[in-house]
């Protein structure tokens, strides 16, 4: 790398003399006249992964990355954090088992620190049936050596004794756990892959919307921007939320709508939870942030939207999740809760994929998981957009799986975005 | 001595003395105080700690965007940590303590920090604790979490109780000051209904500490009165002590009422209530906030808003300190000086930033013109301030003015971007707030409190007339007009000094440069670098001061610069306030079958399914494992006779000339022939061809049908139904409507099945073998003339029926069941008796229509009709639908009859490694079967259907379990069905 | 939300259950032609995905059980029609 690589020792000399020696993260680029080897369309944690990628695995660094407003400001900002590997089906869990091996060797990669918490997450079980769902997963991560653990009622209790186990409409009979699952600071994610992509020598351009391809024949040749045309070799699309509506500038539709996703954080607090808790029957899942703040979700808001604001059923609904099966959290105070747009697929799993145009390339559909799949979704899709070919663990993420009927539906809901 | 800073007059009750703790210290206040102005009372400055550097902290402001002073409030189960000292209205018995400090508050040892803090600057966690690998979960993570956070929970469950409210208006007035109050009473005079919400325990807003005159009324007075107007209307809801939090899609509004004095008396009572408000209108009149200046050392006790003195001072009779000067950019700050000196108290000194000619006299005053405060000394409490002239002055209290912000976010809930207003130095509300809201007073940056009185006064009116209300004819309130004049002053140069912008999470003015020098340079980028306005107040003293300073420190405009998106809440709300009634039992609805009370009389044991209650199996005494009791009722149930409530299968009543048409459309196998009298299974496709639900319907007459659905599906189906009708072929005569709660339906099941029902059935209903046969239906009577249906069909293999009675005869037909059936030993049987004979018949049920399989894997390809189009039909022909060798399901039984089988194994070639290419398929359901005497199970496994015999190994690494098992067909127990047609 | 119910009048959209576009109206009827594989599979997946007005199905599950065709704006949730699905179906040339 370029730059100097932080470390304890260069925040201790920064600190002696004033901070004056620190550099920008990332360079801000301007658009290079004579294109490049690859346009990437959207400055995500996604985007700025795959950008990463292309450089450290393939040497390709004639690169952009555009984003319409800064770096990191849409889902990869704006997300529960959660990180795990605990996919049931064989078209998702060894893609999800690479995420986490490269969010584990993460921080040292990128010489950046995502504060990558491997605290362990818990889904809590209230049924037999739920159960034997859960155990059927618990075999394919185990088959998969994403590792698991199985919690009696009993282990849960000892281990969180302020979940409701006694006066709940829904008892917990057990619980499966990931041991290897946890939380990441999200911001750092894309700041820590723009710094190692920029070092690489790619040109991250902030401010630089897409506004259209420049399609010949079925080819596309470069993209049209508010900093004016740019040329590329190749374009690889990676907008998530926005997905329909910058495909739509290249006449693709999708298997994708947008939906709102509403999460929330209470005001700090000292420690009360030591991982990720997943109340799946409640629609309810929290975590406390380093900072302390407790970090929760739940169901979609239900309808089509852009707006990056949800209403206030959703918010009800989740926060009695939250008191039904956590009761001590009635006077923490919701302190901010914030709107998403998520890229509902119609089977709720993502595509990395070729397109019917050529040298355009797509990648969406993370519906609300694409965060923990940031460095596996990177890494495939530099894969693709090198080698021309699907890298072996992101090979079910076809375009066209519909219509051969190769559905990756975990939930089993059918082709319904807003119940994945 | 009590209350040394307590002066005369204020707005509160000095005949109600109330006690109260502050870290374990007795003292007093009064009725009108908050907990804030009661501390400063008793000359309480230090009250906390920062969260980064715990530097010594006292109280900043007046209002609910306090940095500073938030504390644990009570203790136990009742603590609530992070409240704001400042909109804690005192009570007597009130408990406060001071949080986020390791030892004492005045000597925490977690000072340390403030000494390291060249180290710990904005974003150095990115940039260490990376080596060792491991040490980020195991060391360096939870010293960071144990120093970080602010109050404690109690981790006990929330005693109190909340509610949820919803209201109706034509015009919601949020914010009763001046313009508030103004807007509501020509609103409510025009005969509109009105809410008119505050946050404040008192309406008036400003006007109850300032001392403006308005109709030759003091301020509070005149708000008073005005509310005292508004109360006797009608057609007027005040909501005092209520914050709007949120402005959401087409005029709705919520908000949370604090109703906690009543709930400490009665537990019962409501703490919050969480109010949905709907609109038509509002007028946002929620007033402004003032902002500090950044300045050196900026962030000690006894540094406050002007505002927030004068508040103290005018409002609660407090005088915050002996040795009071002032440093403002604008001319509302000299009113502090002003103010004090009407109490009779020497102001130390007038700092303006501005070179310009003092603003007024303040006699006895050092008036300094085009200064700043650069420093300050005192570490528990002020003691000096450092002027740019040189001079040093000794002051015990510094009352700052940088300015007002309008409370703007409510008009940039639905995206709004503020617009830069240079004439009052502060962002203003943009021209497009949410739909049906409008704008008044200092919210809208009419900073003159006599325009902003006209402004809401004209603003009630004339929305009440765009509703078609009369206008109002009555006129403003008036009040004289006094200049707001203000040059923008953001940081000051403070050498080596660090400068605070964000108080509660320590942000200062070298972090935001720090992070403009590292590219962080959005202001969103700023905000998530440094941590700003992130902390319990959101920033509402620190977010401007920060766009300013980045202005400054980019060359840009404040415009450019921006804001950060506006989100609700406004303040922090309590998840309990949100939650409201449902936790607990309450969480969902709860479902009881007609049966529930005869069986809770019998010991049930209960299982939900779907909100439902149901009987999972009836233990006798002495049977001490659940195996004992569902191993009887299974054997029992096929030796003679037993009795499960099926209520809780979706019962769908349809109607019409085209039925058999519209069945047709949404069952996969032929159902356009159904002879009348007669029942069907019907499998149903989601249109992508994958199983949705399965089931029976029955032709009661020519045109009308009953269908029954899985339990879990009722509503699914019948929401799907209705879908296929009106959106797909809303011209076939169709009507539907859902039974399920109106029938109570019962399977009666056994070879003495048919004995039972002929003692109850009425003589003239013929249910013999011949006259209803397998799979017949009909309309019967029991008992003497009740109404029945009855179906013959059976989920547990034997011969059965399902006899379906209206609700109200539920509780009595089981009985006369029973009863009935004492001759045969009839049992009641539970979930799991018919999930053992289910299994043993090898019916798919809901782990095996799991939303992933199609009606080929699920061995029903041969009942898909080819020759119609109905729903699945088409998808369902896709390639991989129809590959060979896809899961398809088929039973699993031990090679060795003593092994364990467990649902969820997978299953795996005998000497294959378990990996997940390897991986043949899974167990879906398993039990114990008492009639084969060993475990058996349906499950999915590739090419299934062609590996009858094949010997498998099913294994669960969960739980440990290996075993070979033996595929075959999932009809283990009289696979030829004789049992059902006897 | 609030969603002017042709009937009922407005409503809270906490009553209803959205499913998505109406172009799930649009159910192909070639079953037996060459076409039908396509679509059906366009019918089913494949979405406009507006930042706009779209026409999509809320069913009135907490109320009368109709399906209502809603025109919303997803950029801004302004709702400008309501209608009843099967009145908007029937214009569509739905039938039988």
């Amino acid at each position: 790398m370029s730059k100097t690589r932080y470390s304890a020792f260069r925040v201790l000399k920064e600190a002696l003399t004033g901070h004056k020696g620190w550099e920008p993260t990332w360079r801000d680029a301007e658009p290079k006249t004579d294109g490049y080897d690859v346009i990437i369309v959207g400055g995500g944690g996604h985007g700025l992964a795959t950008a990463y990628y292309l450089a450290k695995n393939h040497g390709i660094t004639n690169v952009a990355v555009l984003e319409r407003g800064w770096i990191g400001s849409g889902n990869v900002g704006r997300n529960t954090t959660i990180i795990r590997s605990n996919y049931l089906l064989p078209g998702n869990e060894p893609f999800y088992e690479l995420s986490m091996q490269l969010w584990e060797n993460l921080e040292q990669d990128l010489n950046y620190n995502a504060m990558v918490s491997q605290r362990g997450i818990m889904n809590l079980i209230h049924s037999d049936a739920q159960r034997d769902a859960f155990i059927r997963r618990g075999n394919a991560m185990l088959f998969a050596d994403a590792g698991c653990e199985y919690l009696e009622a009993k282990e849960v209790k000892e281990r969180y004794p302020f979940l409701d186990m006694d006066n709940a409409r829904f008892p917990i009979k057990a619980a499966l756990a990931q041991p290897r699952g946890g939380t990441v600071r999200h911001d750092a994610v894309a700041w820590g892959y723009a710094r190692g992509a920029s070092d690489l020598g790619v040109d991250i351009i902030q401010n630089c919307e897409v506004t259209g391809f420049n399609i010949e024949n079925g080819k596309c040749l470069g993209v049209q921007t508010t900093k004016g045309d740019i040329k590329a070799n190749r374009v690889g699309v990676c907008v998530a939320g926005s997905s329909g509506r910058v495909m739509a500038k290249a006449g693709i539709k999708l298997p994708i709508e947008s939906h709102v996703l509403q999460a929330f954080v209470t005001e700090g607090l000292k420690p009360v939870m030591d991982n990720v808790i997943t109340f799946g029957a409640g629609h309810f899942y929290c975590s406390q942030s380093d900072k302390g703040g407790l970090v929760f979700g739940g169901d979609i808001d239900s309808y089509n939207s852009y707006a990056q604001r949800g209403n206030l059923p959703v918010v009800e609904d989740v926060c009695s999740g939250g008191m039904a099966i956590m009761p001590m959290i009635g006077r923490a105070r919701l302190l901010r809760m914030w709107g998403g747009i998520m890229d509902m697929s119609m089977d709720g799993s993502p595509f990395i994929d070729s397109t019917e145009v050529k040298e355009l390339f797509f990648n969406g559909g993370w519906c609300y998981g694409g965060f923990k799949a940031t460095p596996a979704s990177g890494y495939c899709y530099a894969h693709l957009l090198a080698t021309d070919t699907s890298h072996e663990v992101a090979n079910a993420y076809r375009l066209d799986r519909f219509r051969r009927g190769a559905m990756i539906d975990e939930k089993g809901v059918g082709p319904q975005p807003n119940l994945h | 001595m009590s209350q040394i800073n307590r002066i005369d007059g204020g707005l509160i009750d000095r005949e109600k003395v109330l006690n109260f703790t502050f870290n374990g210290q007795i003292l007093k206040g009064y009725e009108g105080d908050t907990l804030a102005s009661a501390l400063l009372a008793n000359n309480k400055h230090l009250i906390g700690r920062s969260f980064k550097y715990h530097r010594p902290r006292g109280i900043v402001t007046a209002g609910s965007e306090e940095p500073n002073a938030i504390m644990e409030i009570g203790n136990g189960a009742y603590k609530e940590p992070n409240t704001r000292a400042t909109v804690t209205q005192l009570y007597n018995g009130l408990e406060a303590n001071s949080q986020n400090h390791r030892g004492p508050l005045s000597f925490d040892f977690m000072a340390i920090t403030d000494f390291l803090s060249p180290l710990l600057g904005a974003g150095f966690y990115y940039k260490t604790f990376m080596w060792p690998k491991a040490f980020w979960e195991k060391f360096y993570e939870p010293a960071i979490r144990k120093s970080a956070g602010l109050g404690t929970l109690s981790t006990e469950t929330d005693p109190d109780t909340y509610d949820k409210g919803f209201r109706h208006c034509d015009i919601l007035i949020i914010g009763a000051g001046a313009s508030g109050l103004s807007a509501a009473l020509s609103a409510a005079e025009s005969g509109a209904k009105i809410i008119l919400a505050d946050e404040d325990f008192l309406m008036g807003g400003r006007l109850n500490s300032e001392t403006n005159e308005i109709d030759g009324l003091a301020g509070s007075e005149w708000a008073k009165k005005t509310v005292a107007k508004l109360s006797a209307m009608e057609n007027v809801t005040l909501m005092s002590d209520t914050t709007v939090f949120g402005a959401y899609d087409h005029g709705i509004y919520g908000a949370i009422e604090n109703r906690a004095s009543e709930a400490r008396e009665d537990n019962d009572k409501p703490r919050q209530v969480n109010w949905r408000i709907y609109t038509k209108r509002t007028i946002l009149c929620a007033g402004a906030t003032e902002r500090l200046i950044a300045f050196g050392n900026n962030d000690r006790p006894g540094i406050m808003l002007a505002s927030a003195v004068r508040a103290y001072l005018n409002r609660f009779s407090v005088v915050p300190g002996q040795r009071i000067s002032v440093y403002t950019n604008n001319d509302d700050g000299w009113k502090t000086a002003k103010d004090l000196n009407a109490k009779g108290f020497r102001v130390v000194a007038v700092i303006d930033s501005r070179s310009i000619s003092p603003v007024m006299r303040v006699p006895g005053a050092e008036i300094c013109m085009g200064t700043d405060v650069i420093d300050t000394k005192g570490r528990r409490a002020l003691k000096s301030i450092q002027l740019s002239n040189g001079k040093t002055i000794e002051t015990d209290t510094l009352a700052v003015s940088g300015g007002w912000n309008p409370n703007l976010h409510f008009t940039c809930h639905h995206r709004g971007i503020p617009k830069w207003n240079e004439e009052i130095a502060s962002f203003v509300p943009d021209s497009a707030p949410p739909v049906g809201m409008s704008v008044a007073g200092r919210a809208k940056g009419t900073m003159v409190l006599a325009d902003a009185i006209i402004e809401g006064h004209n603003q009630g009116s004339s929305v009440a007339l765009e509703l078609g209300y009369k206008a109002s004819e009555s006129k403003p309130a008036t009040t004289s007009v006094v200049a707001y004049n203000i040059s923008a002053h953001w940081g000051v140069p403070s050498g080596k000094n660090r400068a605070w912008v964000d108080f509660q999470n320590d942000v200062t003015v070298k972090d935001i440069k720090l992070a403009n020098q590292e590219g962080f340079k959005s202001v969103e980028h700023v905000k998530r670098y440094t941590t700003l306005g992130m902390a319990t107040d959101q920033g509402k003293t620190a977010n401007v001061l920060a766009i300013g300073i980045m202005a400054e420190s980019m060359g840009q405009t404040m415009e450019d610069t921006g804001t950060t998106i506006f989100r609700p809440p406004y303040v922090p709300v309590a998840i309990g306030a949100f939650a409201g009634r449902r936790r607990g039992m309450e969480f969902y609805p709860t479902r009881y079958t007609p049966s529930h009370d005869w069986s809770a009389e019998q010991n049930a044991v209960f299982v939900e399914v779907g909100m439902w209650y149901r009987s999972q199996w009836f233990p006798l005494p002495g049977e001490t494992h659940w195996r004992q009791s569902v191993d009887r009722e299974v054997r029992q149930t096929r030796s003679s006779v037993g009795i499960c409530d099926v209520t809780t299968l979706g019962k769908i009543d349809i109607k019409g000339e085209d039925v058999s048409e519209f069945l047709n459309k949404v069952y996969a196998n032929a159902f356009a022939k159904v002879p009348v009298g007669k029942t069907r299974y019907g499998l149903m496709l989601r249109e992508d061809g994958i199983a949705m639900d399965d089931g029976t319907t029955a032709r009661l007459s020519e045109n009308h049908f009953v269908m029954t659905t899985t339990t879990a599906n009722a509503v699914s189906v019948y929401r799907h139904l209705q879908f296929c009708h009106q959106c797909l072929w809303p011209d076939l005569d169709v009507h539907m409507i859902s039974v399920t709660e109106q029938y109570a339906q019962y399977a009666v099941a056994g070879p003495n099945s048919r004995k039972l029902l002929e003692k109850i059935v009425d003589p003239e209903c013929d249910i013999s073998n011949e006259a209803f046969p397998y799979m017949a239906a009909g309309e019967i009577t029991v008992c003497g003339g009740v109404p029945a249906r009855l179906f013959r069909i059976s989920f547990s293999g034997e011969l059965a029926y399902e006899i379906a009675v209206p609700t109200r005869y539920g509780d009595s037909l089981m009985r006369v069941l029973m009863e009935a059936g004492e001759e045969f030993s009839v049992i009641p049987y539970g979930t799991e008796a018919l999930g053992v004979m289910r299994i043993e018949k090898g019916h798919a049920a809901g782990p095996e229509l799991n939303g992933q399989t199609s009606a080929y894997d699920l061995g029903m390809g041969g009942m898909i009709s080819g020759k119609k189009d109905f729903i699945g039909y088409t998808l369902g022909l896709r390639e991989e639908l129809q590959r060979d060798d896809r899961m398809q399901m088929v039973g699993f039984k031990p090679v060795n009859p003593n092994d364990l089988l467990l649902a969820g194994s997978h299953l795996l070639g005998l000497r294959d490694k378990a990996t997940t290419e390897n991986d043949q398929g899974w167990i879906s359901s398993c039990i114990y079967s008492p009639i084969l005497g060993h475990y058996i199970g349906i499950g999915f496994i590739k090419s299934g259907h062609s590996r009858k015999g094949e010997n498998v190994r099913a294994v669960d690494l969960v739980r440990g379990n290996d075993v070979e098992v033996e595929i075959c067909s999932p009809h283990f127990f009289d696979p030829e069905g004789e049992r059902l047609r006897v | 939300m609030i969603i002017d119910h042709p009937l009922l009048g407005p409503r809270d959209s906490e009553e209803f259950v959205y499913l998505g576009s109406t172009d799930l109206i649009d159910r192909p009827t070639n079953w037996e032609s060459s076409a039908a594989a396509e679509d059906f599979h366009q019918y089913q997946y494949i979405r406009e995905n507006i930042a706009g007005d779209i026409q999509e199905l809320w069913y009135h599950e907490q109320g009368d059980q109709s399906w209502l065709v809603v025109t919303r704006n997803t950029l801004t949730h302004e709702i400008s029609n309501v209608e009843l699905a099967e009145d908007f179906s029937r214009a569509k040339g739905r039938g039988k």
